[in-house]
């Protein structure tokens, strides 16, 4: 129900010259009131916590929604910002939201200062769920000015921010907001995934060479499955990492985002090989999911730092202890 | 949309955890001497005896009904046991396709006297089976089958040859697919699948095949006319296709499909540990989480089977991710550890690597080669 509401509403309000004037660093605000109108940074709250109480996989759906239609502003930063805060017990976001971990910062006489790198859409952020160490600090627009500008592969802006706030207590740290991010980037892959494979069908299937679709090549075909092979485990692996997060499970979240980021790469690569030169062009949609995709597979900590973690616990684990460890992921 | 559908893996319960300690406690007990060589065998390792200790356990046969000697259990508590004993390194080879494929297949298609016969000494680890569908000139299309049965008064008169038959040589019984009707021209039509008595069929003859490293596994089933009882054909005459159609989610979605190798990935780990090295953990790491994603789906596509909803596509796309994940542990192996295999050593590193590297060619042959299921992948995209 959810899913369709937000499906109607972003086949409505976001074309691709909205798409293209976000490309050029335009918040979208309309989009943005109409989506949170919805409710939708609320959407990963409990009934309790003022949400609507969704299952995982009416979650999981919203989520990967938000990639199948490369939606340009950070409202899954800002879910995720809200389910940290409010397991945190701190107030909610009243607008758009950031998800940071900033272990440099320092914190004197109550003053917290220093910068966190690349926030998406940082200049446009009502606050930033922020730890430091094992504190999460809901850090209002007034705590930061912009240290640096940055962009990400899909020309989103990913400031930096020098963060200088008057710092209240915050509250134990309920869990990392990388983990957090890192879930919602493969829900955000495993949608993206969805488009780079419609699109591609589609196109194979229309665009006529040596007499007959692209389509009817088994080579195309072929990588056509294999696409479809990526796009399974991405949207497997999102799941996994999602429930790994709900119990606590950072080995289990660095799994999920793994295997997300890895098809992110291979799945833009097979589309865009189906696609020919026009995959390789602003005027073609295609670009959209791509260029996402290489954005978000290196966020939220990168593959090296996720694998480094997950490969030492599988090495501390041991011959005996591997296996084991693996069933519990 | 053109995603393809995997539902949420079914959830460990109580008694799922509980049957999974209880099997990993029965495991290493016995196969405490079993070497790491011996283990790297997976699924082809084949030990009677310890099939029996399984039958005895009720680890076979659990999913189906008690009348046939079966244990009422869900297709996920089957699933556990199955993933134990392969991430272990069991010897399960000698009841693998008749608890996996030949019983299911009898119990959905075979008559009250056939369940009653062959069900319960499978669920008891003590009759095996075997696969009678390739053909020299009929692998990857099967429908081009030539091996003849032709209706005689009360028998089927076989004449044709089959290859390829893992365990032919030990198995007791095969279902075979064969020609009961028409000519290969007709396809999918006129095909029949018969029960064929390994044991005591004049006419029919079993040679080995001896593959690249050396090993007798495979066969070749030569039948000269032979007389097939017409009481063991299995489900209807004209149907074989649709039914081994039916067979092919059971043979293609297991955690057969990426865990073959899964021995030297533990002897990986051995050599590695604490040498504190990036590329080590990294590469880990990648595929920790490669393998923990193929076991979600398969165990997402056990839930399909127990649900009876087809599931041949989804098991297709496990078994094509699965094979690339298992077959490319060998090269990623050699990019962090030098070793020279050896096939005749008896244990270690060595070892192991000769048994994955002589093997893994053959895991995306067999059970539907990677270009076949592919074509059925994308079939199932709508592309053909
Ligand atoms: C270890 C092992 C055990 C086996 N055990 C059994 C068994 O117990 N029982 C049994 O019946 N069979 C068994 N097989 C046989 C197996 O099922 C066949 O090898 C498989 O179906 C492929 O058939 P083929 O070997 O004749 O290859 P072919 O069909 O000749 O194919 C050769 C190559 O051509 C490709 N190809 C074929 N057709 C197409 C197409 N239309 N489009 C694109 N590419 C195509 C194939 O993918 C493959 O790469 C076993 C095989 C192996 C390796």
């Amino acid at each position: 129900m959810l899913a369709e509401m937000i499906q109607r509403l972003l086949e409505r309000s976001l074309d691709d010259s909205a798409q293209a004037r976000a490309r050029g660093g335009e918040w979208l605000s309309g989009l943005w009131t109409e989506l949170s109108e919805m409710g939708l940074p609320l959407a990963l709250l409990s009934e309790d916590q003022g949400g609507f109480g969704l299952t995982g996989a009416e979650q999981g759906e919203a989520l990967r929604l938000l990639g199948r239609h490369a939606v340009p502003l950070p409202l899954a930063e800002t879910m995720g910002a809200n389910r940290l805060l409010a397991a945190a017990g701190l107030p909610l976001a009243e607008g758009a939201a950031g998800l940071a971990r900033a272990d440099g910062l320092t914190l004197e006489g109550g003053r917290l200062t220093g910068t966190v790198e690349r926030v998406a859409w940082g200049e446009h952020l009502d606050c930033l769920a922020l730890a430091v160490g094992d504190r999460l600090y809901r850090v209002p627009r007034s705590g930061w000015s912009l240290a640096a500008t940055g962009h990400a592969a899909n020309y989103h802006p990913r400031p930096s921010l020098a963060i200088d706030w008057q710092a209240d207590e915050g509250a134990a740290l309920p869990h990392c907001p990388l983990a957090e991010g890192a879930t919602l980037r493969a829900f955000q892959i495993a949608g993206a995934l969805e488009s780079a494979l419609d699109l591609s069908i589609s196109h194979t299937g229309t665009r006529v060479q040596f007499g007959k679709p692209l389509s009817k090549n088994q080579a195309v075909q072929h990588e056509l499955a294999r696409l479809a092979g990526e796009l399974a485990c991405a949207t497997a692996a999102a799941d996994l990492a999602a429930e790994a997060l709900a119990r606590g499970d950072v080995l289990g979240v660095a799994a999920g985002s793994l295997r997300a980021r890895e098809a992110a790469g291979t799945g833009a690569s097979i589309a865009t090989q189906a696609h020919g030169a026009i995959g390789f062009t602003r005027e073609h949609r295609l670009h959209l999911f791509t260029t996402s995709l290489w954005t978000w597979r290196d966020e939220f900590g990168g593959q090296v730092q996720w694998a480094k973690l997950l490969g030492s616990a599988a090495l501390d684990a041991g011959t005996a202890g591997y296996w084991p460890m693996v069933t519990t992921l | 949309m053109s995603a393809i559908p995997f539902p949420a893996p079914p959830a460990d319960s109580e008694t799922v955890i509980a049957l999974r300690a209880e099997v990993r406690a029965f495991l290493a007990e016995e196969l405490a001497s079993r070497t790491d060589r011996q283990r790297s065998d997976s699924w082809c390792g084949a030990d009677k005896d310890f099939s029996r200790k399984m039958g005895q356990r009720g680890w076979l046969g659990m999913t189906w009904p008690k009348r046939y000697g079966g244990h009422e259990r869900t297709a996920y508590e089957r699933y556990v046991v199955v993933e134990e004993m392969l991430a272990a390194g069991a010897p399960v080879g000698a009841h693998w396709i008749a608890d996996r494929q030949s019983g299911p297949s009898i119990l959905k298609f075979g008559t009250e006297e056939q369940k009653q016969y062959f069900l319960p000494k499978i669920a008891a680890g003590e009759l095996y089976f075997s696969i009678g569908m390739s053909e020299p000139d009929s692998g990857s299309d099967l429908a081009a089958t030539r091996t003849r049965a032709v209706r005689d008064g009360d028998v089927y008169r076989v004449t044709g040859t089959k290859v390829w038959t893992s365990f032919a040589h030990q198995s007791d019984w095969a279902i075979m697919f064969c020609r009961t009707s028409g000519t290969p021209a007709d396809r999918h039509n006129g095909t029949s699948q018969l029960l064929i008595d390994l044991k005591n069929t004049p006419g029919l003859t079993i040679r080995p095949i001896i593959d690249l490293a050396g090993q007798h596994h495979f066969n070749e089933m030569h039948f000269e006319d032979a007389a097939i009882p017409a009481s063991q054909l299995l489900g209807s005459e004209g149907q074989g296709w649709a039914q081994v159609m039916s067979e092919l989610a059971f043979e293609r979605s297991g955690p057969e499909r990426f865990l073959s190798s899964i021995e030297l990935l533990y002897q990986l780990i051995a050599i590695l540990r604490g040498r504190q090295s990036d590329a080590a953990q990294i590469t880990l790491g990648r595929l920790t989480a490669r393998l923990a994603v193929l076991r979600r789906l398969s165990r997402s596509v056990t839930s399909m089977l127990q649900e009876e909803q087809d599931a041949g596509l989804q098991a297709s796309i496990v078994k094509d991710v699965g094979a690339l994940f298992e077959q490319s542990l060998p090269d990623i192996a050699r990019e962090l550890v030098d070793c020279e295999p050896d096939p005749l050593a008896a244990s270690g590193y060595a070892a192991v690597l000769a048994n994955i590297v002589h093997n893994s060619p053959s895991w995306s042959l067999r059970g539907g080669t990677r270009e076949i299921l592919r074509g059925i992948i994308a079939r199932g995209l709508g592309t053909r």
